[in-house]
Parts: structure tokens; C-alpha cells; sequence
């Protein structure tokens, strides 16, 4: 993974990883900052979202970005259904309900996936995928690239949706304020429900650029919701350049890392920069 | 004053939770006028503008705005029908842009087509909102912040605006503006529901008042009418108060 004695190479790995890392954790972000809601079935979500893309592809033989087309529009609907009809309804019983139901999804969504998929560990390979482009002399996986456009675009893209829409400044008032949202005439059930379906766009896209990146098994969304929580602690929750850098910053400490300690402790040092950050600064590097 | 009250409220009981917020509360507000709600802490006037705001339900009584029985709907088809409610502490959005604030206000289907008129009008009576409508809502003094939270309700196009604790933690000389606007407000045919705990203030500004006690309506009438109630002048003002 890493050239040898070239810091170089691992620094430009750790933020074109990190990329990726930002698009896993955007939709978990977003979620958090408008409804307080911990998904825990996130990383299960963004790997149906590769499942997605896989079965697209084996069947159809649709190229797993093409298969967005398909798979967004399923993942949009299948959001806006989780929370009207398990997380609306479990916020009206208790507060640590919509987070059991999230459990709950998050271990459907794995059985499921073993049934249907078998656990043995699947990937979108494509024609692209072992390509490779060059920055000087160093050569990076060409998929690396598309993860960090990916991830930008989709940043970008939430931010001014956030931004500049009605919708979105709906989204964003609610987030800040819900009681104060209501009496202003937003209709605060159909705006969570829209920012769930918005996550799930996003997970979709994740799913498919992870599933490209690595391998992926029915139970891979354990490790990367925790890799998403890791990135939103950094940046902050529910801002969503902030869960960018987050995402970067993550991806740079865990490829240095690699290449000063050694590939074993890469995830280790991960996770105490993330400790660090909690308690130095609960709300993350960007967060209010 | 005669026709038909704008919003009736008769004989409401409302809980929070296990607890009775509201006992038995009947009040009548009339088109055009300015009704203020007097009572100390816990007397039940934030649940009461609740209740009419949706977020809250009657176990027991009826809401009704022009006719219409509104005690079970929810509060942004409330805001549709023309109630906005201006609440205690403002509860601007505090990372968005004045302006942002202010088109929040609009959301609503009926009021988004009217919002740069209703933007017009709010800075006219705020042109402070106007020339900082760039701004971070929270960089904004407290006085303007009330501001915006009143020009807020306004973008929402209202026929009755519900206005908690307007003067909480402000200068004398911010209120008196702000009592100013309510005027200019009042005359533009909104009429006007507002709670306040500076009574004397209060019955000089509005039509008609209640006073409500541990969530029971104890008395209501015009400020005149309040002021002569031995009841009210030991309890509320001393004396020298309501000779003025």
C-alpha cells in the first residue's frame, strides 16, 4: 500500500482515503445534526448500498456508478419510509427508542445480506478498477481518485442544498431549533423524513465507491459506521464541510500513521486521535 | 367591540404529561384587539399559547379560530390557518443569516408567495433587520434578536400573532420600541395575543387582559376594569400603579 521511505506517497493516499471516509460519514452526519439520531445502521445502510450496486451489476451488467440511477431513487424512498414509519414513530415513545430501532435495522440489514448474499466477501470490480494514475513518479489506484471526487462532489452538492433551498433551510432550521421550526410552519415530520431519504442518496453513493475500493462482507458495515463516527467526532457533527476535513484528517492519521508505526497500529492511532479530539473538543474540530 | 371572537377558547384542560397545566380555561379574543395574558411563573400562559399553536392538545374543551375547530391539528396547519407565535426566548435560528431567519417565517404554503412584501414590511418596521440582514442571527443584540423573532413571525403573513414574554431581559428603551412596532403592527389589522410579567406596562398597552392563577382564568376585563379590582391592585400593582 505504501512506497517505502517516501512520506510523499501515504500523505496523498491518506487524503484521497480520506475522501471516501467523508462520503461513508455525510449521511450519518446529516442525520445526527437534524434529529440527534445516532444510526447506528449506517455502515449497514452504505453497504446495502454496495450490495446494491453488486447485484446491479451481476444482473443488469450495469456499471455500479450508472447503477446509481437505479439504486438512488430506491435508497431515497427506503429512507423516507425508515423514518416515517419505525424512527417518527419510535421518537413519540422514548428517547432511546429511534436508537434500538436503528439497532434493529442494522442487524435485518446483516442477515438479510447473508442470506442473500452469502457471507463470503464480494467487490464491484470493474474494467477501471486496477487502473492506476501518476503523480510525478508515484503511481495511485485510479479508484482512490473517484472516492475523493465522489466525496467532494457530494459535499459540495449537500452543502448547497442546505444552503440555498427551501427545503434545505427547513432542514437546517429544524436542526437548530425544532420547537421554533414547528411554530414557523414547517411541517418537521416530513422534513426528517426528507433529510433521512437525503442521507440514504448519500449512502448509496457510498456503498458503490466503497465497494470498489475494498472488499465487502454482510457484516462490513460494523467497521465502517465506526470509521464514519470517527470522522464525524473529528469535523463535527452535522457540518458537512467539517465532516469533510474530519474525513481527511482521518484518512492522513491512519496512512501516517501505517507508515510510522507500522501497518498494525494504523487503526490504533486512528482512534486515539479521535479520543484526543473527544475530550479536548467534544463538539469536533468544526462543530458549533 | 362586537361580532364574533377571532379565537375561542372554551373550558380547556390541558396536561403536561401526568400534570394539569390548565384548569377549566375559557378566553375570547376579538378581531383587531390586543389581549394580554398576565400571571406569574407557572401560571400556565406558555401553555396556553401552546396549546393554540398546536403544540400541545386539550384533554378536555375546544380551540376555535374563525369557526373552526383547530385543537387537534398540528402546529404547521395551525400557522397555515394564520396563528404564529413569537416564543419565549426568541428561539431565533442562531447560525442562519438574519434574511434566512426571516424566509424561514414564510415557509408556509399561503405565506411564500407573499414573502417579499412581507420582507418589505418587516423592515420597515425594523430597518435595523434590513441593514443587517447579512449578519449571524446570533451576533445580533438581544434587542434585535426580539426584532427579528417578531419580524420572523410576521414573514408567516399572520391574521393573530401570539408574541411570549416579548420584553424578558430588555432595556426600557428597546420595549419602548418594541411596543412602538406592536402598535404599527395592531394597525395594520393583526390582532394581537401577548404575555407579559410587567403588568403595569402591560394593561397601558393592551385592550383587554386575563390574568391567569395556577392554570385557572382568576379574572379578565379592560385595563380600566382590572385596576379597580382591590384583587388585582394588592396582588399585582400597589396602589399607586393604577391611580396613574
Amino acid at each position: 500500500m505504501m512506497g517505502s521511505g517516501d512520506i510523499i506517497t501515504p500523505l496523498v493516499m491518506g487524503i484521497l482515503l480520506g475522501g471516501l471516509y467523508a462520503l461513508i460519514a455525510l449521511g450519518l452526519s446529516m442525520v445526527f445534526g437534524v434529529m440527534r439520531l445516532i444510526n447506528l445502521a449506517h455502515g449497514d445502510l452504505v453497504i446495502l448500498g454496495s450490495y446494491g450496486g453488486y447485484a446491479l451489476m451481476t444482473l443488469l451488467g450495469l456499471d455500479p456508478i450508472v447503477g446509481l440511477v437505479i439504486s438512488i431513487p430506491l435508497m431515497f424512498l427506503l429512507g423516507f419510509a425508515i423514518q416515517k414509519y419505525l424512527m417518527g414513530r419510535a421518537f413519540g415513545i422514548s428517547s432511546e427508542a429511534p436508537l434500538i430501532i436503528a439497532f434493529g435495522i442494522s442487524l435485518v440489514l446483516q442477515n438479510a445480506n447473508q442470506i442473500l448474499w452469502t457471507p463470503l466477501s464480494r467487490a464491484l470490480n470493474t474494467s477501471y478498477s486496477n487502473l492506476s494514475f501518476s503523480i510525478g513518479l508515484r503511481q495511485f489506484p485510479l479508484t482512490y481518485l473517484l472516492d475523493f471526487t465522489a466525496g467532494i462532489i457530494v459535499m459540495l452538492a449537500l452543502r448547497a442544498f442546505l444552503i440555498h433551498t427551501y427545503l434545505g433551510k427547513a432542514i437546517t432550521a429544524a436542526s437548530q431549533d425544532k420547537k421554533a421550526a414547528q411554530l414557523m410552519g414547517i411541517n418537521t415530520k416530513r422534513v426528517y423524513g426528507y433529510a433521512f431519504a437525503i442521507a440514504m442518496i448519500s449512502a448509496a453513493i457510498a456503498g458503490v465507491f466503497l465497494g470498489m475500493t475494498f472488499p465487502f462482507t454482510p457484516t462490513s458495515g460494523v467497521s465502517f459506521l465506526t470509521i464514519a463516527f470517527g470522522t464525524v467526532i473529528i469535523g463535527g457533527l452535522g457540518s458537512m464541510l467539517g465532516t469533510f476535513i474530519g474525513g481527511i484528517i482521518l484518512g492522513i492519521v491512519q496512512t501516517l500513521g501505517g507508515y510510522f508505526f507500522g501497518p498494525a497500529s494504523q487503526m490504533l492511532i486512528v482512534y486515539v486521535i479521535v479520543l484526543v479530539v473527544l475530550a479536548i473538543r467534544p463538539q469536533g474540530l468544526f462543530g458549533r | 367591540m362586537s361580532d364574533k371572537p377571532l379565537l375561542r377558547i372554551t373550558n380547556i384542560d390541558v396536561f403536561h404529561g401526568t400534570f394539569q397545566a390548565l384548569w377549566d380555561v375559557s378566553v375570547e379574543i376579538i378581531r383587531g384587539e390586543t389581549l394580554a395574558l398576565i400571571g406569574a411563573n407557572t401560571s400556565g400562559k406558555t401553555t396556553l399559547l401552546d396549546t393554540i399553536s398546536g403544540l400541545l392538545h386539550p384533554a378536555k374543551g375546544t380551540i376555535e379560530f374563525e369557526g373552526k375547530d383547530i385543537a387537534w391539528l398540528d402546529p404547521y396547519q395551525i400557522v397555515e390557518l394564520g396563528i404564529t407565535q413569537v416564543p419565549e426566548g426568541r428561539r431565533i435560528f442562531p447560525d442562519m443569516s438574519v434574511l434566512d431567519n426571516l424566509l424561514i417565517g414564510s415557509y408556509n404554503g399561503s405565506a411564500r408567495s407573499k414573502k417579499s412584501q412581507n420582507l418589505e414590511k418587516v423592515y420597515q418596521h425594523f430597518p435595523r433587520l434590513q441593514e443587517r440582514r447579512k449578519q449571524i442571527a446570533k451576533t445580533l443584540s438581544g434587542g434585535e434578536q426580539q426584532m427579528l423573532a417578531i419580524g420572523r413571525g410576521l414573514m408567516a403573513d399572520p391574521k393573530l400573532m401570539l408574541i411570549d414574554e416579548m420584553s424578558l431581559g430588555l432595556a426600557p428603551i428597546v420595549i419602548d420600541e418594541l411596543f412602538k412596532a406592536l402598535e404599527q403592527i395592531k394597525e395594520r389589522g393583526i390582532t394581537i395575543l401577548f404575555v407579559e410579567q410587567n403588568v403595569r406596562r402591560t394593561l397601558k398597552e393592551a385592550d383587554r387582559a386575563y390574568i391567569l392563577e395556577t392554570g385557572r382564568v382568576a379574572l379578565s376585563g379592560t385595563a380600566t376594569e382590572l385596576c379597580e379590582e382591590d384583587r388585582v391592585k394588592k396582588a399585582y400593582f400597589g396602589v399607586e400603579v393604577c391611580g396613574v
